[in-house]
Parts: structure tokens; sequence; C-alpha cells
């Protein structure tokens, strides 16, 4: 039976099984002398087929930016240009050789940068209101990260086809199904601020509104709303940034006026806040933890804990775990739905860490994009 | 530069695409053999060239498929945002599509039942779980 088999495939003397036997021989020199080179064309393949679908998001991201200001602001000319300008600002941060006051510099530029954009954003679409220039200045700063990225993904790919590099391919391939995710999370996230829908992040400010809605709100520095609100028999001073347009707030300003109000007589600081997910958690699962819940560039974060040294409040914080995807798209009903377990969890570090009477400030975290109070 | 960069992209599927027929076609022709051989009562070899035959077979339906699915991946799809309309007083409770100018906690015209607003009490997205979750 086996002889059948041996007739069929194995080398014989005829020309044609000498042919195969060459040609094979000859395929194992090639590969063992431009396997590399095969290889990393292979990768730049990928890479390139990765550029393009980041061209297309972006595309895409600018495209839906310019129709939401046209829709929304109602401009005169073509906002094309000023879109296009727009993308291409960048913000230099402060030196860090001497990093002595640096969180304040860093703090400088942001509001300036912020100021600036919103000046902008006025400019581009005069008819909007201050909800909406909020939104669009988030929808206008996700067009923004996209460009970023393809730039950035762009420049890494020319360099590495010029040099015929496999280190510069490599670095990029590999880190490239992070960077396509996070421009996936960006690209949703510039659909959800173009309409004003709530994302992910959000259910900090979801948490707040959701305890404070019905009291009278008060503003605080900068963009941030507070209530004062009984709560399990103590005074919860909640606090989140100013709805329902897409803003983050300062909650850091915020805290450190309420507590120096107070001259320092807070018996705990609460912060709920998104948390990332590791890959195989539940999305919307609530974990209970100690230290200042903020992201950002850490500004917010420093101040808080400085308010917090001087008068030796403690901190706990409360997050609800969900990955960048979930944090910046429309908020999922898992997140939505996790808002209630937060109360609850509340109200249990409450009864647990402070006495009746005493005064606590909780603060909801986030993105307040279509979540009002 | 924008034309340049989707010639390109028409050229790879179609040079793929005549790799891909090209298997198909050859895989065809092992099938045929694998019956000639078949016929013959070679019947070893008809079983090399069948499964030969029908793994390429295989494969190049598999390829085909997969770019397929990957000009379908180039289209971002909005996802469906709902907004949940409540009345406190009644407890009436109404979920419909969202629409620009949502937000929580946004009070909007008299209940139907009673004389208390309604107000929006959440407003999400739901997603049909694609990935299969892991049980480690
Ligand atoms: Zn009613």
């Amino acid at each position: 039976m086996w002889s059948d088999v041996k007739v069929a495939f194995v080398a014989g003397t005829d020309i044609v099984s000498q042919m195969i036997y060459a040609a094979s021989i000859l395929m194992f020199v090639v590969f063992m002398l431009y396997g590399q080179r095969i290889q990393m064309y292979v990768m730049i393949r990928e890479v390139e087929n990765s550029l393009r679908k980041l061209k297309f998001i972006k595309e895409e991201g600018r495209k839906t930016a310019i129709e939401t200001i046209k829709e929304i602001g109602k401009p005169e000319t073509d906002p094309s240009s000023k879109v296009d300008r727009f993308l291409e600002y960048f913000t230099i941060a402060p030196q860090s050789m001497d990093p002595a006051g640096i969180v304040y510099k860093l703090d400088h530029i942001l509001d300036v940068r912020d100021s600036r954009l919103k000046d902008e954003v006025k400019l581009m679409a005069p008819a909007s209101d201050e909800v909406q220039v909020n939104n669009l200045e988030n929808t206008l700063e996700a067009a923004m990260a996209l460009n970023f990225i393809y730039r950035v993904v762009r420049h890494f790919y020319i360099q590495g086809k010029k040099t015929l590099s496999l280190y510069i391919i490599m670095q990029l391939q590999m880190i490239l199904p992070l960077v396509m995710k996070e421009a996936e999370a960006y690209s949703s996230a510039l659909k959800a601020f173009a309409y004003g829908q709530p994302i992910g992040d959000g259910v900090g400010p979801l948490v707040a509104g959701k305890l404070m809605h019905g009291f009278e709100t008060r503003r605080v520095p900068k963009d941030c709303v507070v209530a004062s609100v009984p709560f399990e028999g103590r005074t919860a001073l909640v606090v989140k940034a100013r709805g329902p347009g897409g803003n983050v707030g300062k909650p850091g300003d915020a805290i450190k006026e309420l507590i120096e109000e107070n001259k320092g007589k807070i018996a705990n600081v609460i912060m709920i806040d998104a948390g990332l997910k590791l890959e195989g958690e539940i999305v919307g699962e609530v974990a209970e933890g100690i230290g200042a819940a903020i992201g950002g560039p850490g500004v917010d974060a420093y101040k808080i804990e400085e308010a917090l040294v001087k008068y030796k409040i403690p901190v706990n914080a409360i997050i609800v775990r969900e990955d960048i995807g979930d944090a910046v798209s429309p908020m999922r009903k898992e997140i939505a739905d996790a808002a209630d377990s937060v109360i609850e969890r509340l109200k249990s570090v409450v009864q647990e860490r402070t006495k009746e009477g005493d005064k606590i400030i909780i603060v909801g975290v986030g993105n307040t994009i279509g979540v009002g109070q | 530069m924008s034309t340049n960069s989707s010639n390109t992209a028409n050229r790879i599927s179609t040079f793929l695409l005549m790799i891909i027929l090209g298997v198909l076609a050859l895989s065809i022709v092992a099938i045929i053999f694998g019956v000639q051989a078949y016929l013959i009562e070679n019947e070893t070899v008809a079983l090399y060239l069948f499964a030969i035959g029908f793994l390429s077979l295989g494969l190049a339906v598999y390829v085909l498929f997969q770019t397929r699915k990957r000009v379908k991946k180039m289209k971002i799809e909005d996802p469906k945002v709902m907004t949940t309309v409540e009345c406190k007083k009644c407890g009436t409770k109404d979920i419909r599509e969202f629409e620009r100018g949502d937000f929580v906690f946004k009070e909007l015209d008299k209940c139907d039942k009673c004389e208390e607003n309604k107000i929006i009490t959440a407003i999400y997205k739901e997603v049909k779980e694609k990935e299969k979750p892991f049980t480690i």
C-alpha cells in the first residue's frame, strides 16, 4: 500500500520529480537568506492595512465634526478649513528639569488651552449655546486625538519603509493592536460627543446626579456644582461637573474650596469614578478602595491630596469597572445599572467609616456629558 | 493621495482574489484526480488527493470570507442608544430612542395621567455581547 503512495509522491528519476526536488532546495535557501526580509514585508503589509483603517477612522471623525458644527452652529461660511486648523493644534508641556511647582504650571497651560479651544469653537459655531460649545469642543478634541494617532503611526510606517529597519517596523507592529483599540475608542467617543450622549466615564457624575437631584445646587470652581444632601443621617456635600454639556470640571479646585470653607471639618471624602477593568473582569462591577480616584494629567489628584493631607482627612474610592472602549463610548446598560449598586455601596461605606451628624464630601468624577443635575 | 491609496487597496484585493481562484482551481483538479484514482482502485492515492483537495478548497473559501469580513469591518456602526422616560409620581416608564438634546434628569412635558412632569432617568446603549466570556 505504501509503495502506491511512493509512486505518486516521492521523487523518482523522471524530469518532473527532479525539478520539484530542485525547487524545494531553492525554497529552503531563499527562506534561509531572505526569511527576515520576507517577514518584514509581511509586517509592513499589516501596518499598512492598519494605517489605512486609521485614515478611514480619522476622515470619518473629521466629517462628523464638520457636519455637527454645520447642524448646531449654523456658521455663515464653511467651517472645514477652521476645523483642519484646529486639528493641528498642539500643547507644549512645561519644562520638567526642575519639577518643583510644575503642577501649577501644567494647570495654567491646560487652562489656557481650554479657553483657547472654547473661543475657537464659538467662532466656528456662533449659534451654539454653552452646553453645545462644550459638546463640540469634546467632539473636536476626539477628532484631534485621532488625527494625532494617524500622523504618528504614519511617521513610523514611512520611516520603517525608508530605512527597511526591522526594528522600527517591529516596534510599531507590536503596539499596533493597542493603538487601534484606542483609535476605535476615540472614534466612538466622537460620535457620542457629537450627539451629546452620556459616556461610560460619566458613571461618577451619574451617581452624584442621582444623589443631588431635587436639591438646590450652587456652582463651585471650576465648572462644578455642589449640593448639600442629607445622606444616612450625615450631611453630604455632593460634587459633580456641571452638566449636561461635555465637561469634566476641576474637582480638585472644588474639593479644596469645600474643605477650606468647612475649615477642614470633613469626616471623609468619597470619590466615585470609572476604573479601568482588566480583560476577563465583568463590565459594571463595583469595587472599593482607598485614594484619590481621578484620572487625567494628575493636576486634580495632586490638589486633592494636598488638601486632604493638610487636614488629615481620609479618602475612600468606589470605582465601576469598564474598559477604555466602554469608558468613552455611549454608556452601556450594565454601567448605567451599576449606579444604583454604587449608591448601596456608598451607604455601607458611610455607615462604617463615619458617625452620625458628620459632614462628608461625595465626588462623582468623570465627563458629565448627557448627565444633568 | 487618497485616490492613490484606494487604488492600491483595489490592486491588492484583485491580486489576492486571483491567488484564491488559482488555489480553488487546483483543489478542484486534485479532487478530480482523486476520483480518477478511486476509479482505477488506487484507494490510498485517492484518499491523499481528496484530503489535499478538500483542505485547499476549505482554505481558499476561508480566506475569501476573511477578506469579505475585513471589507465589512471598515464601516463604523452607530450603536442604538435608548432613553428611559419616567414619571416619578405614578411610575409610568417609557423607553424610546435617543434624540439630540436628551440628557439624564431633563424635565419633559406633563405626564398623560397626572400633573407631574416626566423626567429622563437613564440613557444607555445595549450591547449584544459578541465575545464569549472566558471561564478560567
Ligand atoms: Zn404620571
